[in-house]
């Protein structure tokens, strides 16, 4: 299997407490216009295009069929959906591509959590027979692995608050936080508001092109060398939450431990997510992490994968960075988990 | 421009769920203040039990008592409860692996205060005193500081199982319909039907979705159509639906209102309902308060030709 | 560099009924998903990727479901994917699973779909009371009536094509012991004297709501090769969406299908799909979309479909049987419906479709689509593995 596919263009919206001004495709559509500006593609010249996106976030059965009017599919476009983050809906694109159905591909990806309570709206995806009905919301779970981390020494307090800064310094202008935030009160002990992603709105966007076609649309392509994801079990009590074992597996599927990387993008909604991540990818003090600002700068829902895939080629492209690392997740306490590694032409 | 439209939206139905054989024993079984386990082909045993291992996916069936008393493997403090939460005051968030389990299995911790929980404390399930067979069986875990309880050696088996559960779930949404759609809203107040033209194709689109389904592009010039329009296809309604009341049978028709290039949906009135034709040209009959027009009646014009509204079936 | 050829050696389905209550959501799929293992004679470990698909998850409640379902799928520890594209899901589930085989990225793959309606109710579901918005006036039904007027008044077809096609399914599904509805007692006249629902729909002329899965295993040529049974080879498949509603939308033939099943066609080498295929199942929830989709799909020229199915050809023992299975009048587990008319393509070319199996079948085309008529996913599959 030899076919170079590469993320050759990114776009995101402003990610905002709230959009209510917007309707989903008023909010996404800017973002379509803006990711294919940056080719010269339109969507008549796209070969597949994916969605990700979640009923259970906007209310509502068949929310997507919707934002598909934001894409102006006609005449009719090769399309599927998927049911979870963007980065899953990448990942089915990438296959596309690979199989050389299509050359170019449109992905897209968004959510609105401000019209929801998202910390209850998650507890809908736990086991509904033993787990749902005690309405865990998505904070007490990660507290649960916070703790475990405490306890194995793999962690403290403080450096939590640390992570938490950390990422909230950056220049993204996209992000919704941005500089000091205080870290607060506990949301659910040992996790303070500083430990936990903002809850906000929006969306994004990634063309990929393959071979030659990328060359011609992007001046320095990021090469996707190789994306994998893997599952594990579902019940949070089978589980060791202070590792990630299906992280390490999709990363060295994807061919992570071959080389160093520079830079890694890591889909970490809770800064003790970043801890667990860190040890199974085995990133070093090297590697910038989450110079975007990652998940607790900003986490639309369904977009935040997409947006770490997006803004580690985004690096690439302009030079920032040779060699990076993706990561997207799904699921209670980070059970499943996406690994891509972007590369740049060497310079 | 306008603030947009917002308004609650509760999203509630009480789902009902069918256990299978090793569910069915777990919560029969916490009903009858017994904790049943599940036995995996490599001697682990599983807490709650669940119907495929985790590890090898080979279906499990082996159930195996466990005791009512465990150790908490890790632990959060949930100061401020939310709806649905097994208790309204503060309390812990707990994984407790039970004596004899391997695993552990997810609940609340009634405790005083965060200084009195700590991973390894010792606790017992307190059972609730209404049990109907579910996971709130379990009104908590407490403290305990006595030795292991023993099982009792439950076989796994009971007179009346129970197979099934009813598993309400209600979520609260704030919907807003957005910008294009708001203003949509707010011209019905005025009777007016404002549809808004793609820059690109020219197409009127009643109501707006704010953009342009075939061109991706935002519509933003504002249109008023009809008030009169044409049936273009229908059908003849003889079932009642739950939510509505209409007295059946009633027609349910496409309408191209003037001016618009595709049909909304609307019912038909004043006519009986057996001669509705497409073709047949309406107009709306608004009902005091009504955010929608009521129904659609003949205006009494010749019917519209095929050849004019066959591009808007 | 070519793709890898897809095969099928793998099909379960569970009997499909309105409740299963003796099951959870887990013990139904795992039931469809067990059986295509043995059918293949695989097991769990065999496995490389799971791909799950299912309509709203509103109708069971549960937000993302494969989340829960990765245990009795056999997925932990490895890739997981789940696909929503509204009633199309099953078949285009089945074709990201395919796509994957294609593209060398996995050997063999496990596909699955399924519904549980009783957890909740459709309509429930599916009518969600947004505010603002004028509520649903007419229910499912209500919703394609006024297309099958549209297409009466198009094509003069005689109003009695919709109770032949009824008719036909449902003695279709006694001879599938999987299918949902069996009226063993069903004749003409009954479909005919059934009550008018949503006219011109009879009670008859609808789908019923179902529990049910159905899941496949495929694999590349290597897996085939090892396959206990015949394989069933993909020649073609495709997916094309077009916008829900827009001005000039043909909803009786929508742009979309035309353009999926030619995509399929030009694949498979099918330049007259009425003599080169042999058999179709496809996806009507509505006795009279199967006139309106052999025209779609080619099989008849426009205005012209109601014709086949009057003269008997679309019948079990015509010359292009459709719906051999009894199709979504007879079975409609909503997620699964679509994965159950690829599966019946794939049993029919391998031989093993039972009493509703078609002699010779050689090349069989399965069809699923969904949402507002704009979401199309189709496959072509043969008894004989593409030319290389």
């Amino acid at each position: 299997m030899t076919r170079d596919i590469a993320v050759v263009a990114f776009a995101q919206s402003d990610i905002l407490r709230t959009t209510e001004e917007q309707s989903e495709v008023e909010m996404l559509m800017p973002v379509l216009h803006d990711v294919l500006d940056r080719t010269g593609l339109k969507t008549a010249d796209i070969g597949f295009t994916c969605s990700g996106s979640c009923d259970y976030l906007a209310g509502r059965a068949f929310s997507f069929t919707l934002a598909l009017d934001g894409v102006g599919a006609w005449p009719p476009i090769s399309e599927s959906h998927v049911e979870t983050d963007g980065a899953w809906a990448l990942y089915e694109a990438w296959t596309k591509l690979l199989s050389g159905d299509a050359d170019t591909a449109l992905v897209y990806s968004y959510g609105k959590s401000s019209p929801g309570s998202v910390r209850d709206v998650l507890t809908r995806q736990l086991d509904p027979y033993y787990v749902a009905p005690l309405w865990p919301d998505s904070v007490a779970l990660a507290a649960l692995q916070a703790q475990a981390l405490i306890d194995a020494g793999d962690t403290d307090e403080p450096a939590l608050a640390g992570i938490g800064t950390r990422s909230r310094a950056t220049d993204n202008t996209r992000a919704q936080l941005r500089g000091s935030v205080p870290q607060g009160d506990y949301v659910v002990r040992p996790l303070r508001t500083g430990d936990c992603p903002p809850i906000g709105d929006g969306a994004a966007a990634v063309v990929l092109a393959a071979g030659e076609r990328a060359r011609e649309l992007c001046s320095r392509p990021a090469w996707i060398r190789g994306i994998d994801h893997r599952i594990e079990a579902h019940g949070l009590g089978v589980r060791d939450l202070t590792d990630s074992p299906s992280t390490r597996l999709a990363a060295e599927k994807a061919g992570a431990f071959e080389r160093p990387v520079d830079t890694a993008e890591l889909h970490a909604p809770f800064s003790s997510q970043e801890v667990v991540l860190r040890k199974a990818l085995r990133l070093d003090e090297n590697v910038r992490v989450n110079p975007s600002g990652g998940a607790l700068a900003a986490n639309p829902m369904m977009a935040a994968g997409l947006i770490r895939i997006g803004e580690a080629a985004a690096r690439i492209h302009r030079g920032e960075s040779d060699r990076a690392l993706a990561h997207a997740t799904s699921g209670p306490c980070l059970q499943q988990n996406l690994v891509a590694v972007l590369e740049g032409d060497p310079r | 421009m306008p603030e947009v439209l917002k308004a609650p939206l509760v999203v509630e139905f009480p789902f009902t769920r069918s256990l299978g054989p090793v569910q069915s024993a777990f919560l029969t079984g916490l009903r009858d203040r017994v904790v049943l386990g599940v036995r995996t082909g490599d001697g682990r045993t599983l807490v709650p039990p669940v119907e495929y291992d985790p590890v090898t996916a080979e279906e499990i069936r082996d159930l195996v008592e466990v005791a009512p008393t465990g150790t908490v493997t890790t632990w959060a403090w949930n100061h401020e409860p939310r709806r649905g939460q097994p208790l309204s005051s503060p309390f812990a968030w707990v994984l407790v692996r039970l004596d004899g389990a391997d695993t552990a299995l997810l609940h609340a911790l009634d405790a005083p205060g965060p200084d009195a929980v700590h991973t390894g404390l010792r606790v017992r399930v307190r059972w609730a005193e209404d049990r109907v067979g579910a996971i709130t069986d379990i009104a908590c875990f407490e403290p305990y500081d006595g030795d292991p309880a023993q099982p009792t050696g439950h076989s796994g088996e009971f007179e009346d199982p129970v197979t099934g559960i009813v598993a309400a779930a209600r979520l609260d949404y704030t919907y807003s319909p957005g910008r294009a759609q708001t203003a949509y809203i707010n011209a019905l107040a005025d009777h007016r039907a404002v549809g808004e033209r793609c820059p690109s194709c020219r197409k009127v689109y009643v109501p707006p979705r704010g953009a342009c389904p075939t061109c991706g592009v935002a519509t933003a010039e504002q249109v008023e159509v009809g008030p009169a329009g044409t049936v273009t296809t229908f059908c003849i309604v003889n079932i009642k639906a739950k939510n509505l009341d209409i007295e059946v049978p009633y027609v349910y028709a496409h309408i191209a209102l003037d001016g618009a290039d595709l049909a909304l949906h609307g019912r038909i009135g004043g006519i009986p309902y057996d001669q509705v034709r497409m073709g047949l040209r309406v107009e709306p009959v608004w009902t005091d308060g009504g955010r929608y027009p009521d129904h659609y009646r003949p205006t009494g014009e010749p019917d519209a030709d095929y050849e004019t509204y066959k591009e808007l079936l | 560099m070519s793709k890898e050829p897809v095969a099928v050696t793998g099909i379960g389905q569970t009997k499909h009924v309105a409740a299963r209550r003796d099951v959870s959501i887990a013990g139904l799929v795992r039931e469809a998903a067990g059986r295509a293992l043995d059918d293949a004679e695989l097991t769990w470990a065999d496995i490389d990727a799971v791909v799950v698909g299912k309509a709203p998850d509103f109708f069971e409640g549960v937000m993302m479901p494969e989340l829960y379902l990765a245990d009795a799928l056999g997925a932990v520890g490895k890739p997981m994917l789940r696909v929503h594209t509204a009633g199309s899901v099953g078949g285009s589930t089945a074709l990201v699973a395919a796509n994957l085989v294609a593209a060398r990225v996995h050997g063999t793959v496990l596909t699955v779909a399924f519904e549980k309606q009783s957890e909740s109710n459709a309509m429930w579901g599916l009518s969600l009371p947004i505010p603002f918005q004028q509520p649903l006036l007419a229910g499912a039904g209500g919703f394609f009536a006024p297309h099958v007027r549209a297409y009466m008044r198009r094509t003069g077809a005689p109003d009695t094509v919709g109770s032949l096609v009824a008719y036909k399914d449902r003695r279709n599904a006694l001879k599938n012991p999987y299918a949902h509805l069996h009226e063993h007692d069903i004749t003409l006249e009954k479909v005919q004297a059934s009550p008018m629902l949503w006219d011109p729909i009879r009670y008859s002329e609808t789908c019923p709501s179902s529990d049910g899965a159905c899941a496949m295993v495929l694999t590349d040529r290597a897996g085939a090769a090892r396959a206990p049974r015949p394989a069933a080879w993909m020649l073609g498949g495709a997916m094309r969406s077009e916008p829900t509603l827009f001005a000039g939308k043909d909803a009786v033939s929508p742009q979309a299908g035309k353009d999926c099943a030619a995509d399929v066609y030009r694949q498979a080498g099918i330049a007259d799909p009425r003599r080169d295929i042999d058999a179709v199942e496809m996806y009507v929830p509505f006795s009279w979309y199967e006139p309106m989709w052999l025209e779609n799909l080619g099989f008849a020229d426009e205005g012209e479909g109601w014709k086949l199915t009057e003269s008997g050809v679309t019948e079990l023992d015509g010359d292009l049987p459709v719906n051999m299975s009894g199709g979504v009048l007879s079975t409609n587990p909503i997620g699964a419906s679509g994965m159950i008319r690829f599966a019946e393509a794939a049993l029919q070319v391998r031989g093993q479709a039972g009493e509703h199996q078609v002699d010779g079948a050689r090349k069989v085309l399965g069809h699923a689509y969904g949402g507002g008529s704009q979401f199309f996913s189709m496959w072509l599959v043969g008894s004989e593995p593409p030319d290389a």
